[in-house]
């Protein structure tokens, strides 16, 4: 998802016998669907793995930018263009909400950033992928966005409570995300023999790249099993990218598109539809630093930052003088 | 009141939201801080909002079938009437918020004036409008005052945006024979008149931010009335009209 492969920090899931009093308590109150404050006591743990996730996120939401924002000055009407920057505001939006959440557990947002550009931090392997045509404003809309509503409902309820209103603020924008999304792809599809192609061009590109999002299958993972014992993670990846295609499917349907996986099939038993994996060497060759775009996102992300220097530098120093004015009249 | 001078008048408050929106959309997701890239964006969004309204009037006062959207994507470099300023490339966040800063105390003025104005329309937009410019121009002026008083380099970078800019403030408050006769019936205010109100904006801000106020009164011109723009234009305008211009008569 936004945040894929977190590694949690634990060697294996304690059961509540096993533990101190204090983190007993801890994962008791968890238990009981409580929520753990900034102040509260944590496992180290705890504390490492969220701000892993939490921090990988904002990430997400950020270089999530640039993709969309390759076609903002590209976009074909002036209602277009105010939607895609309402979206892409909406997403800068989130990022700061998110890094705001991460530094309630003892980390700064520089420090975020400095981890991201020296690539200690991973942002979501989706914005890694080049937006080629208009029709991927759509696609991205209709997919990403939708890939990440999948994940992000069910982190409202997560045990941390910062996160968990974070994600709730999200949620709120992540409909219109993916409808307008959708909206930009009915047009396509309605549209001139070119515009059909392009709809379905994207839809052939982003397919399999949106169903890794959810990550890999963490059916035995250690790491999954302590992540959703905290609450932190609510459910299992291959759950989660069922849950997508089935909802999903229909959709493309309607849309008249074809999904690029000739296996897709209703299977009436588990309910659900039968799909072909996505290849999972392209995957981990992502995360490597090898898709399409890595180098270009990283290095706009880290060019950004360095050309931005004196501004921050500025903004400080003229704040520093301004507190010196005041604090000698009075 | 002609309709062909009215026309122009609206070009020429449309075309300036569409170049300047364009312009700062371009900062999206590359601003120094996060909270930038809100505002930028938000800032764009705002003046994207304008163009729908003001082109929206314009092309019914046309009359001739076209929409905003028409105007906007297919028209090209001789018909645009946006001022000069707006068309000049981003260059550095400080030139980009010099920029925003002298044309945002210059909307501000302008659409507090054409809150009155004899035409409806107008003062209806402009009531809407104002709102916006006044918030821009707020901000923008912080971030001036702020870089300009920060560290002698932010200040450098500040004073070479001004600098560059101020050749091309002139162009605001230029009267041709359009302005004469929409300022005549209570339409638009008269260019010039816009000026004293505008420098006082500006000047407090700049010397709060300890910049100097190029002396040399030179002006470009040109754009307004769109006898000779800036060579940037031209690309802009290859961007944001790809799609309208290699896919005829399609709907987005
Ligand atoms: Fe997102
Ligand atoms: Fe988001
Ligand atoms: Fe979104």
């Amino acid at each position: 998802m936004y945040a894929q492969m977190i590694q949690s920090t634990g060697k294996g899931v304690k059961t509540l016998d096993e533990m101190d009093p204090q983190e007993r308590a801890f994962q008791e109150r968890i238990n009981a669907g409580g929520k753990i404050e900034p102040k509260d006591w944590m496992p180290d743990g705890y504390r490492k793995n969220l701000i892993r996730q939490i921090g990988q996120h904002a990430h997400s939401e950020v270089v999530g930018q640039l993709p969309e924002g390759n076609w903002i000055t590209r976009a074909p009407t002036l209602e277009r263009k105010a939607i895609l920057l309402a979206k892409v505001q909406d997403e800068a939006g989130h990022g700061l909400y998110l890094y705001c959440a991460a530094e309630t557990l003892g980390i700064t947002r520089d420090e975020m950033y400095e981890a991201l550009h020296e690539g200690r931090m991973k942002y979501s392997s989706i914005f890694n992928y080049p937006t080629l045509t208009w029709a991927d404003m759509g696609a991205v809309g209709w997919l990403v966005d939708g890939a990440a509503i999948m994940n992000q409902v069910p982190l409202q309820r997560t045990s941390y409570g910062p996160y968990a209103r974070a994600m709730v603020r999200i949620c709120k924008e992540e409909s219109f995300h993916q409808r307008q999304g959708f909206d930009i792809m009915m047009k396509m599809v309605n549209g001139t023999a070119a515009q059909k192609k392009m709809a379905q061009d994207a839809l052939n590109r982003m397919w399999f790249p949106s169903l890794m999002m959810f990550g890999p299958s963490d059916e035995d993972s250690v790491h999954s099993v302590q992540s959703m014992a905290w609450k932190i993670k609510m459910n299992g990846n291959d759950e989660l990218r069922q849950k997508f295609v089935d909802q999903t499917v229909p959709q493309a349907e309607y849309l008249g598109l074809t999904i690029p996986d000739e296996t897709i099939k209703w299977n009436e038993e588990k309910g659900g539809y039968d799909f072909a994996q996505p290849d999972w060497t392209e995957f981990f060759d992502v995360l490597r630093g090898n898709g399409p775009c890595n180098q270009e996102r990283l290095q706009t992300r880290k060019s950004a930052w360095e050309d931005g220097a004196w501004v921050r530098e500025g903004m400080l120093a003229h704040a520093a003088k301004k507190r010196a004015t005041r604090l000698a009249a009075e | 009141m002609s309709n062909a001078a009215l026309f122009q008048t609206l070009l020429r408050l449309g075309d300036n939201t569409l170049v300047l929106g364009h312009r700062v959309s371009e900062w999206c997701g590359k601003a120094p801080v996060l909270e930038e890239d809100i505002a930028l964006a938000n800032t764009a969004l705002d003046l994207i909002g304008q163009t729908q309204m003001w082109l929206g009037y314009a092309a019914e006062i046309e009359n001739e079938g076209r929409s905003a959207d028409d105007l906007a994507m297919l028209r090209d470099v001789w018909d645009f009437r946006n001022i000069l300023m707006v068309e000049r490339p981003n260059l550095d966040f400080g030139h980009t918020m010099m920029r925003q800063f002298l044309f945002d105390a210059y909307h501000r003025t302008l659409l507090t004036a054409l809150k009155d104005s004899t035409n409806p329309r107008i003062a209806e937009i402009a009531a809407k409008a104002v709102k916006e410019a006044t918030y821009h121009f707020e901000r923008s002026a912080e971030t001036v005052i702020a870089l300009g008083d920060g560290t002698p380099e932010s200040h450098e970078f500040m004073q070479n945006g001004l600098n560059l800019l101020w050749p091309f403030t002139g162009e605001m408050f230029e009267c041709d024979a359009i302005d004469a006769e929409m300022a005549a019936a209570g339409v638009i205010p008269d260019p010039i008149s816009l000026r004293d109100t505008w420098i006082a904006l500006v000047s407090d801000t700049l010397t709060e931010a300890t910049l100097a106020i190029p002396q040399d009164d030179f002006a470009h011109k040109g754009g307004r009335t769109g006898r000779q723009h800036t060579e940037h234009l031209g690309h802009l305008l290859t961007q944001m009209q790809w799609l309208q211009r290699a896919y005829p008569g399609a709907n987005w």
